[in-house]
């Protein structure tokens, strides 16, 4: 059977010198996924990338990329995918345009239609003002995208992308946030990070990788409701014993916790139930002057912390 | 074949936009005058040939074509450019051969430089310029042997120092082995037949009777078979130890 517009992962594990870097992993991603692999460093995301590429190929198990099994047909899987390794290494003797020009003829472009595409991902990258200085003069910033540009060139089915927003700055990693959501509903999109709130920006899933193991696989809105902070309310005010003893007695309430020396407190909700009705009943009811009010969605750090550090 | 035109474009222009093409170059021109010159006795010989110059050839290509071929792969893997080469669709063949051939053909860019020889020779005397097209051909398709040798020990180590020494000992094992001290050694006690056969794997032995003008068909043979065992032992090298 033949399966376009998926990614199937089986049982690939990868060994380096009898260290496991993956250990058994399977999964499958369909066409319009943006799949977010987090992780601590050293936790196979990259490894995992390298064999989903063909770069490294995986002890055990197999994978397929649209069809194509990469232990018989690696090729025609390579031609589908467009890739920014870790660190995106270039040809640092070249300038933006040769490099870019050298990735559309490898991929199959020529003359007018090269020109358009490489003009197309200069533009996409904002690399104008630097597409004639070579490569090893520009800024991490610069050279990220780059590496960008060539793995969007081709307008692949599948775009894996090994921590493209790392060393960009805010407002770049914006606009590269927004060129991932912005690809259009049928691709394949895996990237990897460990910046959280990139996860809950542009993925719609989430994988936790941990020691070569997925040990979450989820949506970012169901991670962030792991975090013992979903539903919490946060009120800025004078705290005194007597008010968190009543903010303590709400129904619901599990407990409280005050910080930023008696200005601030947070209410914590057992099991993750609504609590901020009651919690602005209680403010209305003694008539207590706040600096602000807020519901916390769920704080990831918190989770990612307590998933990935659950061994130790 | 598309992808190794596209590769060997790549490469063969990246000599030329570092400072490397313009630095061999000029030191490929200086050695070979050199040699000819002061070595050679190329004037004291009064004879209109180029003999003192090819008759270094070996010696110059000894130190000089491992310095080109240890970038070749060492260098893609000291960057880890050879990531993104490696997940481009391009086969492990073509990308081999697109290298090779660049600087094959760097080397000959290097070489047809030498070019005021020629002229200079002509001037002076009336050579036979038969001979000199033919051990031009010749040095060119050594130089290759030199170069696939280099491939391969470049395919093999990240260091460019390692894969520079490797190469320029395994060179020189194939220029000694037509040596007479060597064979010697080996007549002793070896058979006939393996005496042979070392002599005949010598650059040496190809490239004498080259540089005197007849480039036989067996010559030819042994550099093209030559570069084509070593680039496919580079294919196989690449092909398992691509990520190390």
């Amino acid at each position: 059977m033949v399966k376009f517009g998926m990614i199937e992962v089986k049982n690939i594990s990868k060994d380096f010198d009898g260290l496991r870097a993956v250990d058994d992993i399977t999964f499958t991603v369909t066409a319009g996924e943006i799949l977010g692999f987090l992780g601590p460093n050293g936790a196979g995301k990259s490894t995992t990338m390298k064999m989903i590429t063909g770069f490294l190929v995986s002890d055990t198990g197999s994978i397929t990329v649209c069809g194509h099994d990469l232990a018989t047909d690696v090729l025609a899987a390579q031609k589908l995918i467009g890739y920014l390794p870790e660190g995106a290494p270039c040809y640092e003797d070249m300038t933006p345009r040769k490099f870019l020009n050298f990735i559309a003829e490898v991929r199959g472009f020529h003359n007018q239609e090269k020109r358009q595409r490489v003009d197309a991902v200069v533009k996409e990258m904002a690399l104008q003002s630097v597409e004639n200085q070579h490569i090893e003069t520009l800024s991490k910033g610069f050279k990220r995208r780059v590496g960008l540009a060539q793995a969007i060139l081709h307008d692949p089915e599948v775009l894996i992308l090994d921590e493209p927003t790392d060393g960009l700055d805010p407002n770049q990693k914006h606009h590269v946030r927004e060129m991932i959501r912005g690809l259009s509903k049928d691709k394949i999109v895996i990237i990897s990070t460990h910046i959280l709130e990139e996860v809950t920006a542009v993925c719609t899933r989430v994988m936790i990788i941990d020691e070569g193991r997925i040990v979450t696989d989820c949506t970012p809105q169901e991670l962030e409701a792991e975090s013992k902070y979903h539903h919490a309310v946060t009120v800025e005010l004078d705290v005194s014993p007597a008010l968190e003893a009543k903010f303590l007695a709400i129904p619901g309430v599990d407990s409280v916790v005050t910080d930023d020396p008696g200005k601030r407190i947070t209410i914590f909700p057992r099991d993750g139930q609504s609590i901020i009705k009651s919690v602005s009943d209680l403010i209305h009811a003694e008539d207590l002057s706040i600096g602000g009010l807020h519901v916390e969605r769920g704080r990831l750090d918190e989770v990612f912390r307590s998933i990935t550090t659950r061994g130790l | 074949m598309a992808m190794m035109r596209v590769i060997f474009k790549r490469e063969l222009l990246s000599y030329f936009s570092t400072p490397l093409a313009y630095v061999f170059i000029v030191i490929f021109l200086m050695l070979s005058g050199v040699f000819t010159f002061y070595l050679g006795n190329f004037y004291e010989r009064d004879q209109a040939d180029l003999m003192p110059f090819f008759n270094f050839h070996p010696w110059l290509y000894l130190f000089l074509v491992p310095a080109i071929s240890m970038r070749l792969w060492s260098e893609e893997r000291k960057s880890g450019s050879i990531e993104l080469l490696m997940t481009l669709p391009i086969t492990k063949l073509d990308a081999v051969l697109g290298k090779f051939l660049a600087a094959w053909v760097f080397l000959g860019i290097a070489l047809g430089l030498t070019f005021p020889m020629w002229i200079t020779v002509n001037y002076l005397g009336d050579p036979d310029n038969g001979v000199i097209v033919t051990s031009y051909c010749g040095s060119w398709l050594m130089a290759g042997a030199f170069l696939a040798i280099g491939s391969c020990m470049s395919a093999l180590c990240k260091s460019q120092v390692i894969a520079f020494i490797l190469g320029v000992v395994i060179c020189f094992m194939f220029i000694l082995s037509g040596f007479p001290m060597v064979l010697n050694m080996f007549r002793g006690w070896a058979p006939m037949a393996a005496v042979d056969l070392i002599a005949s794997l010598s650059f040496l032995t190809h490239f004498a009777s080259v540089s005197k003008g007849v480039l036989g068909l067996r010559d030819i043979l042994y550099f093209v078979s030559f570069i084509c065992v070593w680039l496919a032992a580079t294919t196989i090298i690449i092909n398992l130890k691509q990520a190390d």
